[in-house]
Parts: structure tokens; sequence; C-alpha cells
């Protein structure tokens, strides 16, 4: 079925400086350049772009915080930095990281009080960011710098445990992405009974493994 | 959904909140029909507005406005007035949008849809800017549209300086606002504008970044500035050559293969069955561009013209810190030979940032070349046994601790008065956290820029002890100050040829081949290997390595020693992959198989990171195998080794046992026992 998509179009949002416009509309965002990879490469046609390009412009949005933002200049944020990470390491990039420097920032964000990561500095901790801190720390080999087991007592304390679900942040009102991020952020801490997911993909590592050994 | 209140509703706020879904659906389901059928109708128009205004996360209603403008547009005959008016109720939409959430990614980028038509004067849309960043100074949409208005409207980054001057004035706190500092500074630095010299410069950044950081030392956002700051202090634009192998003035003795077995090896002994050895280059930061015409080698040695130089690192990448090539020698043809490498010969030797290798700069060695005698032969190594103290008056170390490049640079004065004031005021700071990390950080830099032996390795006593209070003063980050205190370690250790030679031993299983021992030493991290290329026998056992990160660069290193550490994968072992001398290997006694969690899958060359792979007869066969082992598989069959120590993992079994032994079909000893072929 996914040979009869039309993975061209994807190709043509490509903009000349490598960058990925979100629709025929242009705005330019590197969560764009993550989208596109990562479908492209779920797919095997990772040559329908130019990979060296779309790696040009998510480097040229690289800040001297080491943390990437969403077009060149614009501030370091955790989503964009997973999105950037991700990307770089699905086409083999990651050289272009300067481990320590974003393993540091990354490492900031978790709130000593609460055990929470924050996407920002000076920024509440929010269960979303258990994946995307969490997954660039991993991708990075830079994990080992924060407390894991405070981390999994945050998304914990997230849960509603009279309805289910798990919120932003303690008593607040679950929603299903939260629930997602939290869940997933407790797989990538290794928790029992969690099934072991990419941290570049958010989908399990069988699956993964599975589309990407297969010649 | 951030930010709401975990609460039970009652009827009253359930029913409200029905009413108004209900609303909602049917404007979008009016709007949508509207959309499809592209209706552009003053009242259309006007019904995307009402959903706008109580959504305007309706992505799609802000694409149809921008089909409706351009509908109008194309009905009025260019008349200005007309134009402007359409633009202008675009403008007041989207206000009044962002009015109800200003951080709607849709309405911002409304706008810039309708600048980039040529309409609004730059004074009103900081003016706008201006009310925004009130509101919320971090919110990076709006630092992100005043980026963009700054480059539509060629407004100058002196200006927009004094602006971030302005914020962090009124409040330091505004991580946003020193970010965009950075990024105008270093623009303006590289440029080397009127007033924007690095030496006068940075000094009064520290000046202005001390106001942020001692105010609230607990407030990160002058964190990252200061670092930043550090960094431009500290790294000299032009690459230099670090170090080499061999190294100037140095004498190496090359052999055929086994030459380890005869009479006593001199600590420069270097055995090859290749006939080759390796000239290593290692530089402060990552170049570009090294290649037998910017690197010319003058020697007898014959056979060595038109050499391919490599650089070892990713597949992907063309720069790297080292680079390597190999020079023939014939052992049938023993003499001694001088050799002249005159790196920067021509241009062409750039760093990733652009700068160029200026002065060429020019090392000797002598190649001893020695008669083979005996085939080689292969006698397990040990770890434990046949162990000898190094005799430190045999040899002159000074000739392998490379020596650094001099410095050439004229303004070096600034740099180091620069770290030494930051020294002193840190040093008040001494009970914060940040107060101890940057203090440790600015003595490392300090070391970094000493030359003086006798000064070197007195004051790393004290970086110690600051990374040691802040594992305790900060618990959280205990594994990051570990990292850093293993890293000052290390450069300690190799700070001196007297401290350096505490570690070395002679194994006389390879007759007295130099191994240089680190283990038991708490390790977490390696470091200074530009200082140890001449190891050919690392022991590194007992320690917490969770990576083989930085060995990449011992191009000469045959045995290695990993057993009793935290290596959770072979994917953490991906950098010996380039260390082609490797022959005997020990990783017994870690972590491989015990995590689901791989923190180096990305780190290694394989198909996850969608690397070519060739497949072979293993591949073909083993198919299942190959996907569970995969990165054993991967860096297993790269190496030619002839002694493995595997046991003592979660990984180690008979069904792993003889998948090695497929993919190292040269393999002599497995975990200490010797295969029949």
């Amino acid at each position: 079925m996914f040979f009869y998509m039309q993975i061209l179009d994807i190709a043509g949002l490509q903009n000349e400086d490598g960058s990925f416009s979100g629709d025929i509309w242009g705005k330019v965002d590197t969560r764009f350049s993550y989208i596109v990879i990562c479908c492209l490469s779920i797919l095997k046609c990772l040559d329908k772009i130019n990979v060296k390009k779309a790696v040009d412009y998510i480097v040229s949005c690289k800040n001297l915080d080491g943390g990437f933002g969403c077009t060149p200049g614009a501030e370091s944020h955790a989503g964009q930095i997973f999105c950037c990470v991700g990307a770089l390491a699905i086409t083999g990039n990651l050289h272009h990281v300067d481990k320590d420097l974003l393993g540091w920032w990354l490492c900031e964000r978790q709130d000593y009080e609460s055990g929470g990561l924050n996407g920002r500095s000076e920024k509440l901790p929010d269960v979303c960011y258990s994946l995307w801190v969490l997954s660039s720390l991993i991708m990075i080999d830079r994990v080992h710098w924060i407390e894991k087991a405070k981390l999994v007592k945050f998304i914990l304390d997230c849960q509603d445990m009279d309805n289910g679900g798990i919120s932003d942040r303690p008593n607040y009102a679950v929603d299903i992405f939260h629930t997602y991020f939290g869940v997933a952020g407790l797989s990538l801490l290794e928790y029992p009974g969690a099934k072991t997911i990419d941290p570049a993909y958010a989908l399990p590592v069988h699956v993964t493994n599975r589309i990407l050994f297969t010649k | 959904m951030h930010g709401r209140p975990r609460k039970a509703s009652n009827p009253e706020e359930e029913a409200a909140s029905a009413a108004k879904a209900v609303k909602l659906r049917s404007l979008q389901s009016q709007f949508m029909k509207n959309h499809h059928d592209k209706i552009y109708t003053e009242e259309a128009i006007e019904l995307s507005m009402k959903l706008l205004e109580i959504n305007p996360e309706a992505y799609t209603a802000w694409n149809y406005r921008k089909l409706a403008v351009e509908d109008s547009l194309s009905r009025i005959e260019s008349d200005p007035n007309l134009v402007n008016s359409i633009l202008d109720e675009e403008l007041r939409v989207v206000e009044s949008a962002l009015r109800q959430n200003f951080k709607s990614y849709g309405a911002w980028h409304h706008r810039k849809w309708v600048l980039s038509k040529g309409h609004s004067s730059i004074e009103n849309e900081l003016k706008l800017l201006d009310k925004f960043q009130r509101l919320d100074s971090r919110n990076f949409h709006a630092w992100n549209y005043r980026r963009f208005v700054v480059e539509l409207t060629n407004r100058s980054e002196q200006d927009e300086l004094h602006y971030t001057d302005d914020m962090i004035n009124n409040n330091f706190s505004n991580y946003s606002a020193w970010h965009n500092r950075s990024v105008l500074l270093s623009s303006l630095l590289a440029q080397n504008a009127d007033g924007f010299m690095p030496n006068e410069r940075i000094p009064d950044e520290y000046d202005l970044v001390h106001s942020a950081i001692f105010t609230d030392p607990d407030d990160q956002s002058g964190w990252f500035y200061h670092l930043w700051l550090l960094d431009q202090t500290l790294n000299v634009e032009t690459p230099l050559l670090t170090s080499s192998w061999p190294s100037h003035g140095s004498t190496i003795n090359l052999s055929g293969a086994g030459c380890l077995n005869g009479s006593s090896s001199k600590f420069t002994t270097f055995c090859s069955e290749s006939g080759s050895f390796p000239l290593i280059l290692y530089f402060d930061q990552a170049v570009g561009g090294v290649s037998s015409s910017t690197v010319t080698i003058d020697s007898e040695l014959k056979g060595n013209e038109d050499l391919v130089w490599e650089p070892i690192s990713y597949k992907n990448s063309q720069v790297s810190c080292v680079w390597v090539t190999h020079l023939k020698y014939v052992s049938s043809d023993p003499c001694e030979y001088k050799v002249k490498i005159r790196v920067g010969n021509s241009p062409g030797i750039v760093s990733s940032r652009g700068h160029n290798f200026r002065a060429p700069y020019e090392f000797v060695f002598t190649a001893h070349v020695h008669d083979t005698v005996k085939d080689s032969q292969e006698g397990i190594v040990s770890w434990t046994d046949g162990f000898d103290i190094w005799d430190a008056k045999s040899m002159d170390l000074n000739s392998l601790i490379t020596l650094d490049q001099l410095q050439a640079e004229i303004d070096f004065k600034w740099r180091q008065e620069a770290i030494d004031s930051e020294v002193e005021c840190f040093g008040i700071l001494s009970d914060s956290k940040i107060g101890n990390l940057t203090l440790a950080r600015l003595l490392m830099a300090r070391e970094a820029m000493l030359s003086d032996d006798a000064v070197k390795g007195v004051r790393y006593e004290e970086i110690l002890q600051l990374y040691n209070d802040l594992m305790a003063l900060d618990s959280s980050h205990y594994q990051y100050y570990k990292d850093e205190h293993s890293v000052a370690f290390l450069h300690k250790v190799t700070s001196s040829s007297e401290s350096l030679s505490r570690h070395l031993f002679r194994y006389r299983g390879m007759n007295n081949l130099v191994c240089l021992r680190l283990n038991n030493l708490s390790l977490s991290r390696i470091a200074s290997v530009e200082k140890l290329l001449f190891v050919q026998m690392l022991d590194l056992s007992h320690n917490e390595l969770r990576s083989t990160e930085g060995l990449e660069a011992m191009q000469l290193l045959s045995c290695l020693n990993l057993s009793h550490n935290k290596i959770r994968s072979f994917s953490a072992l991906d950098s010996l992959r380039h260390v082609k001398q490797l022959k005997v290997l020990d990783v017994s006694d870690n972590h491989i198989g015990k995590h689901s969690v791989d923190t180096t899958r990305y780190l290694c060359s394989s198909p996850l990171s969608n690397s070519e792979w060739s497949q072979d007869d293993v591949g073909r066969q083993n198919p299942g195998l190959v996907t569970k082992y995969w990165d054993a598989y991967f860096v297993l069959r790269d190496l030619k080794l002839k002694q493995l120590d595997i046991a003592g993992n979660e990984i180690s079994g008979n069904e792993f046992s003889s998948f090695v032994l497929q993919v190292v079909p040269k393999l002599v000893w497995l975990d200490g026992q010797k295969l029949g072929n």
C-alpha cells in the first residue's frame, strides 16, 4: 500500500536551503524536517529528498548553547531539539552535535524539587518533556546525567489515580498526549513492564529493527 | 492541553462546555463548506473570523483567509488603497487572535505572510512586539517574529543588540534576550565590526553577565551565556596541530611481524604484518582538507608518494580532529631513515568553522627499520601476569609526550587576563553550584593555556576537589560531575612525564611492550588521548566506562582491556572500528545485554542511521541473528581480532559465542580457550 503513496509531494516541500515547508504556504520549521526524515526513513525512501541539504539546514539551526531552534537564530527549545537530534540520528549525522554542551543544557532541565523536566530554563516541568528531553539525552548518550529515579516519580505523580491517564503536571487535567508521553518516558527509563521504544522514532524497537534491518 | 487544573466539573460547567462545543462544531462545518466550495464572499470571510476568534489554532481557517485575500486581490486592479484595506483587515484579525492566544503558530505565520506582501511599517510591528514581549518576555513566537521583521527591514545588528541591553537591564532573568544577544554578538565579532574586537568586547560581556549570575546563582539565564563567553575566550579560531605520532625529534623502531618475540624491544617499537606504520595528526578542532598536497612527506622510505589520508570520524563526515595515513617500509631493508613532515605545505586544511590552518608546521622523526628474524607466535595475552615496572631511566618520555604546537597567537594576553579575572570573581561564589562549577571550568581552562611544566599539575587537586564537592552539593547531576572529574583526572595524569610514568609497565609476554595501566581509577570517561597516541597496550579494566568514545585516535592500539566496566552494548564500542591494529579485546564482566535501552544506538554506523552496508555471507545465512546481535555484528566484522573475552555479560552464551565465531573466523582465543581449526 505504501508504495502508492505520493511521496513526491513531500520531496516537493523541500526548499533550496534544505529546509522543509509544512505546506504550500511556506511556513518553515525544523519540526517539519524531522517529520519528513522520520516518515521517509520508515518508508525506506530517504533518497527522495536531498539529505545533505536537509542536514545542513538543521545544523544551521544549532545555537551557541548546543541546542536547536525552529529556524536559524531561534532560541533552543527541548521540542525542537528532539526534532533536530532525531533527524540527525536517523540520517547518521550526530557528529554535528556537541554532545557535552547539549547534554549539559538538557540535564539542567531537571527540576530539583519535583524531578520533572522543563523545556527551557526558568520554565515549569511538564511530562511531555519526559519524551523530548529524555529521548534527546538517550540519542547522544548523556541520559546518565539526570537522576532517572526522580523523573520516574514525577511521571507517576502526574497520574490521575481515580480516573486514569497522565497530565502535564501533578493535579492537572489529563489528556491523551501527556498520557502517551508519560508512558513513553517510563519506557525510556526502563520502567518494568513498559515495552522498549526507539528514542528517535518513538516506536517499539522490534518494529524499527524489523523495518530498518531488512534489506 | 497545558495548565488546566484537574477537577470534576459540575453540571453547569458541563452544560456551558457542551453548548460551546455545539456552536464551534456548527461554525466549523459551515466554514469547511465555504472552504471546499471556494466561497470568498464577505459573509464567508467574516465566518472564518468568528471561528478564529474562538479558536486561533484553526489552522485551515488561516489558510482559507490567505486564499480569500488572493482572490480579492485578483479582482481589484492594484488600487493601493483597496489593497491596504484588505491587508489591514488581516493584520487586525491576527492581532485579535493573538490576544486570545499569543502563542498561536497559525496567527503569527499569517502575519508574516501579510508582511511579506510588503505591508505594514516597522514601527507598527515593533510596537506590537513590545506589547507581547511585555506580556511574556520568553515568548519565542514573538522573538522569532522580531528576527523576521529585523531581516525584512534590514534593521542593524547594533540596534538589535541595544534592544537586548534594554531587555536584560529591565530583567536579567531573560534567557531569550541572552540568546538573541549571543547570536548578534557572535555575528558582529566574526565581522570584526567597529567596536567589536574580542579582546575589548568579551571582558565587557563578562561584567554584564555577572549581574545575572551573582544576583541569583540559582537562575540559569546567564549560565549558558557565560559558558559561551568562556568558549570565545579559550578557543583560538585558527586550527592548530596539538600532537602527532611519531612526534617531533623521536626515533621509532619498525619491524615486521614477530619483532616483539625477539630481543628486548625498545619503547617505541612498532611491528606490522602489513609493512606500514601509521602517521597520526591530531588537531585541536575538526578540520578537513588533509591530503598529500597539503601535508608533504620528505623521506627516503620508498613507495610513499600520493598517500591517502583518512579522517577518523563517522562515515558521513569529511572532517575530524584526527587524520591518519600509512607509510610503507620494507623490513628486509634495514636502515635509518629521517622523515620530515610539513603540515600545511599548501593551503587547504580548513576547520569546520571555516578557518584556515595558517603557518606550515614542520616536524622530523627518525624511523629505524629492523630486520625481521622470527615468525610470529600467537600466545595468549594475559592482563594479570608478566608485568614489570617501567624503568624511568631507560628512555626519555618527553619525546613521546608530544609538544603542543607553539601558540602563535599574539593576543594570548587578553585571554589569560580574562580567565584570571574570572577565577578571582568566582572564588567568592564558593557555596553555590554554579560558582563551584564555573570555577572548576575556569581552572581547567587555565591549565590548558599554561605551558610551564613546573606550574602544571599543581592546581589539578583543586579542580578534582571542586567536582567532588559538586557531586555532594548537586546529587541529581552526580554523573555529570563524575565524568568531568574523570576528564580532569586524566589531564592530571598526562600533564607530566613523571605522573604518566607511574602508570607505565612492561609486559614480558610481548617482549617488554609498554602497557599503560589506568585500571581501578573509577574513570567514567576517556580523555587526553592526544597525549597517548603512542599507546599499544591499554588496561582500562575495573572502571566505570560506558563507551570507548575517544579511543579511535589510538591508531597503534593492539591490546585493550575493558573488563569490569559499565558497557551496555557493542554499539558503545563503535569507535574501536577505527582501531585497525586491535588484536586483543577483553570486554568481559560488563553490562552487555542487561539493559533494554541502548544509549549508543545512533552513535554507531548501522542501518538504523541509514548507513550503507554490504551484505556478507554471515548476513545472508543468519539474518535473524544479525538483527538480534546487530551491534556486535557491525563492530566485530570490521576488526581482525585474535583474542576476545566476552564472558560475564548477560549476552554471553552458546548462541552468541557461536555467532561471534562466524563473524570473526580468524579468532584464536575466546574467553581464554584456544579455538581448534
